[in-house]
């Protein structure tokens, strides 16, 4: 039962990737970025996940008590909050986009020259 | 003293956030607040390279908040500095300096945030080259991804700079996370994040399918960075669109970051563990041959000048992969040089084509022909540049390039020497060809392209153009770093301690000891003999040849209607544009079908090789 987080992970990866691959709108497409990152959220929390621990706050709670890996927690935060700026960024300029141009596709954007 | 590592990231950023602050308060006065910005940069530079003349004797490593590692495990975050780190990193704040400067007369009106955001850029490029930590790594990429991403659209409102914004944010975003996958994959295995530690535990242990896995997902955000074939679309879109002075950057030492931490990553986790296989050096070899080839191909047939040295920048990327996968000493030094070289005349190139910008308004060479006669000075540096960049004797792409092809030749593939040559005579013409028809008017202008000329007439409003002279503050930075790259052709005798240099960064169990046991190897362990670092016949040979060819390729460009023989109105490599600009989509979809794509078969690949 292990490796079900796995699956996981590389189910949300791959769906992530099909949304982007396909995508005709900017925000859809930035929205799948967000999910092929949510697989990183899922694959750092299940490798620190240990089986019948507590969260990893030593307080109230006997000493060598179980707890789950607190790193991967941290790690998990700072990437979202590397998600969040890298987000912000793109829906800007996906804004901006649509101001001027009127388009969110990503094809149009592309093709249309000057 | 080792907190001068700390200080070197900490002072840019600290100066970000001030200068931000204090944009409000200098209505008037914001030239007082470049200035400072531009100081910040120059101080930088000095502090990293004083560090790296440090290092020359053995690598510092500074634990952040004193927490030192305990009985050989790590529990604290560590900056490492070698002189191939800090050199880099000292690159990258030369460049930053020289752009910044540059930038001073060449916006309209520039706003803060955009000295604020050099600044960042800066501070994430030297926490990349310095950090010991596989997390940190990652989040020093993304910091200075995303400061590059915001360079790059510094003007939103037009549709070229926010198109390729978003392909190099996104397609550099994915990788970052397909990294981050790969840093938890390890971590899960390692319980460490500290890459001595993690080098230290696979290679006690024997390393299973999820090493390889783990490998493979870490490279593929590297790879992205440092545009690899096929993951290089994105490079082109964001360094045509992207401010001149910021291309520098891009060019001269983003996509080299890269390759950095491949071989950062390579030589301090995995390489022992892989053991250093034939393998392993092959499917890279080929990596950087395909991409030099392509890059070399794509940048001859350009008519944008920006794109041009794009497309020339991905050459050169394989040309730099080829010579980390040697896995030698001598090819991993030759590297560092040509990266230094490379960049140096790279960024001139690229503030010359700024100063074309300013003058006459335009990047496409069609246009321009015989139209920058009047920029004399600017024609020698863009001349001289483009020399450099073919690697004439005694530039130091020139020494560089010597030493990877001495250190093939030595391991039995001197057909890398050709290839080398041949990609040095198509990038080089294709810049010759360009300084030629531009500052020159010699021969025809080359024919049309209604696409790329289009593009290449978009780039308009970054700059006041129409100016009558050319600023001081515009022509000096390309000047001085056309000249450093010639001085350092001359610095031969040091050649062994660049070598040294390389053994220690290839000496795993060294670095092991250094970070772990805060010990000083005297004498590292090379995994592959030394050679010596002389300049041979051949190479000068090989560097006085693909300058020369170079030369000639660029004239036939420029002549080659007035032969009797071709004068049939036929353009040479006509069909082949249209199939080589299929590829080059510009839509977001296609690229990262060929990162996915790409991914599959170098995954297949080491598999096969490292079973």
């Amino acid at each position: 039962m292990a490796y079900i987080p796995f699956i996981v992970v590389v189910w949300i990866l791959m769906v992530g990737l099909y949304g982007i691959v396909t995508s005709r709108d900017l925000i859809h497409l930035i929205i799948c970025l967000i999910v092929v990152q949510s697989s990183t959220y899922v694959l750092l929390l299940g490798v620190g996940y240990v089986t019948g621990a507590v969260a990893p706050y030593f307080y109230d709670v006997p000493v060598h008590t179980p707890a789950v890996d607190p790193v991967v927690q941290a790690l998990a935060l700072t990437d979202v909050v590397v998600e969040a700026a890298v987000t912000a960024l793109l829906l800007a300029f996906a804004i901006q986009a649509h101001k001027r141009f009127g388009t969110l596709d990503p094809h149009e954007l592309a093709s249309l020259k000057g | 003293m080792d907190q001068l590592l700390a200080l070197a990231v900490v002072v840019p950023l600290l100066a970000a956030a001030a200068i931000s602050a204090a944009g409000p308060l200098f209505g008037r006065g914001r030239r007082v607040l470049d200035g400072a910005a531009i100081g910040v940069a120059a101080a930088v530079a000095v502090l990293l390279l004083i560090i790296m003349f440090r290092t020359a004797a053995g690598d510092q490593v500074y634990w952040f908040g004193g927490f030192r590692p305990a009985r050989g495990i790590a529990i604290g975050i560590d900056f490492e500095a070698g002189p191939l780190s800090a050199g880099l990193a000292s690159l990258a704040a030369v460049l930053v300096t020289a752009a910044m400067t540059f930038s001073w007369r060449y916006f309209e009106r520039v706003a803060t945030y955009y000295h604020v955001l050099m600044l960042i850029f800066l501070a994430g490029i030297t926490g990349f080259c310095l950090t010991g930590d596989i997390f940190d790594l990652f989040v020093w990429f993304e910091l200075m991804g995303v400061a590059a991403y915001a360079l790059t659209a510094y003007r939103p409102e037009e549709r070229g700079p926010l198109q390729g914004a978003l392909n190099f944010a996104i397609t550099n975003s994915i990788g970052a996370y397909l990294s981050l996958s790969g840093i938890a994959l390890i971590y899960g295995r390692t319980g460490a994040l500290n890459m001595a530690q993690i080098g230290e535990y696979i290679d006690r242990h024997p390393p299973g399918g999820l090493v390889v896995v783990a490998f493979l997902l870490i490279l593929s955000g590297l790879l992205i960075k440092s545009a690899i074939v096929p993951f290089h679309f994105w490079l082109a879109d964001a360094h045509a669109v992207a401010p001149t002075p910021v291309c520098v950057l891009f060019s001269g030492v983003m996509v080299e970051l890269g390759l950095y931490g491949i071989a950062r990553v390579y030589w301090s986790i995995f390489g022992q563990a892989l053991g250093h296989r034939a393998g392993i050096s092959d499917v890279f070899l080929a990596l950087g041959v395909l991409t030099a080839v392509v890059g070399a191909l794509f940048c001859f047939r350009e008519r944008h000048i920006k794109r041009l040295l794009a497309f020339s920048t991905i050459s050169h990327a394989g040309m730099f992969l080829a010579g980390i996968a040697l896995l030698t000493p001598l090819g991993l030094a030759g590297t560092a040089v040509y990266v230094a070289g490379h960049g140096l005349v790279k960024a001139a190139l690229f503030l010359c084509t700024g100063i074309i910008l300013h003058r006459l308004g335009s990047v496409n060479e069609t246009w321009l022909h015989g139209r920058g006669r009047s920029l004399r000075v600017t024609g020698v540096v863009f001349t001289l540049a483009g020399l450099g960049l073919a690697d004439l004797p005694p530039f130091a792409t020139f020494l560089g390039k010597g030493w990877i092809d001495d250190s093939a030749g030595a391991h039995g593939l001197p057909w890398l020497m050709a290839v080398f040559i041949v990609c040095s005579i198509l990038t080089g013409g294709a810049v010759l060809r360009v300084a030629g028809g531009v500052f020159y008017g010699l021969g025809d202008a080359p024919s049309e392209d209604p696409a790329m000329a289009k593009a290449a007439d978009e780039e308009k409003s970054e700059t006041d153009s129409g100016k009558q002279r050319t600023p001081l503050t515009m022509i000096i930075p390309p000047a001085i770093l056309v000249a450093v790259a010639f001085a350092m052709g001359f610095l031969t005798p040091l050649g062994p301690a660049v070598e040294a240099a390389a053994i220690r960064f290839e000496d795993q169990p060294g670095y092991n000891a250094t970070v772990l046991a805060g010990a000083h190897l005297t004498h590292p362990v090379a995994i592959a003999a030394a050679e010596s670092t002389g300049i041979t016949t051949a190479s000068v040979l090989a560097g006085a040849g693909s300058a020369a060819g170079a030369l000639i390729l660029a004239l036939l460009a420029l002549y080659w209607r007035r032969l009797p023989l071709l004068r049939r109105g036929y353009e040479p490599g006509t069909g082949l544009t249209t199939v080589l600009a299929r590829f080059q989509s510009g839509v977001i979809s296609d690229y990262v079908t060929w990162i996915v794509l790409g991914l599959a078969c170098l995954g297949g690949v080491l598999t096969l090789v490292l079973r």
